[in-house]
């Protein structure tokens, strides 16, 4: 079937192609000049590997890995505010007296 | 016929979800790489990584049908829609409260500096001058 044979090589480009992109983004958070610039780098860095599992799932058929996409995007979330906490308190879980 | 008809028209939508969801991320790496900005970078990278993995979740979904993987991923353009503009949200905060400076000709949207200073006193008490409220 041809239809299927392009969705093969199109799922195959992309997944090159996004991780390529995080390779790039590797370098905002190597050289970023400060801390939010590379907190905000590894923020895009956990949704190409979103997008990267996804893609895997496309690719092999198993739907396994669209849930293996969806515990990276709850985990990318959390050290998100978490370091956004860090930055902005100092600590992550304050205490108010 | 009908249901080689319905597999051709299927593989072509991944295609062309998955090709719009990989030029969105692009977009969104080249934003970061090349604007000046902390808070240039942020804005360029949460709405088209939001819009590219959204696209991407689609294709899932038109793979996998609408039971099982197929609504996974449903659940996660809603989880990607809920939480990336917090994440970013409190990213710029962060950038702010850490005295990152905007571009010049750039100001804190609002009645001049009054949102900013009573904000900065209310969350952590280190504003410069306690007594502008």
């Amino acid at each position: 079937m041809a239809g299927e044979a392009l969705a093969a090589a199109a799922v195959d480009a992309a997944l090159v192609v996004v991780a390529a992109l995080c390779l790039l983004c590797g370098y905002r958070v190597v050289e970023g000049p400060t801390v939010p610039d590379r907190v905000v780098a590894l923020d895009a860095i956990a949704t190409n590997v979103v997008a990267i599992a996804v893609l895997f799932a496309l690719k092999t058929g198993r739907g396994l890995y669209v849930t293996v996409s969806l515990v990276l995007a709850i985990i990318g979330f959390l050290s998100t505010v978490a370091v956004a906490k860090y930055i902005t308190e100092g600590d992550i879980i304050t205490r108010r007296e | 016929m009908s249901a080689a008809l319905v597999e051709t028209v299927r593989n072509l939508t991944v295609v062309a979800l998955v090709a719009s969801g990989t030029f969105f991320l692009a977009v969104g790496t080249l934003g970061l790489l090349r604007l000046p900005n902390v808070y240039n970078r942020m804005h360029a990278t949460s709405k088209p990584t939001t819009l590219g993995t959204a696209a991407v979740f689609l294709a899932g979904f038109v793979r996998f049908g609408p039971g099982g993987a197929g609504l996974a991923s449903l659940i996660g353009i809603v989880f990607l829609f809920l939480t990336v503009p917090t994440g970013a949200h409190m990213i710029s905060r962060a950038a702010q409260k850490t005295g990152v400076e905007f571009l010049v000709g750039v100001t804190w949207p609002g009645p001049g500096e009054n949102e900013r200073t009573r904000d900065d006193e209310r969350d952590d008490g280190e504003s410069d001058d306690p007594g502008e409220e």
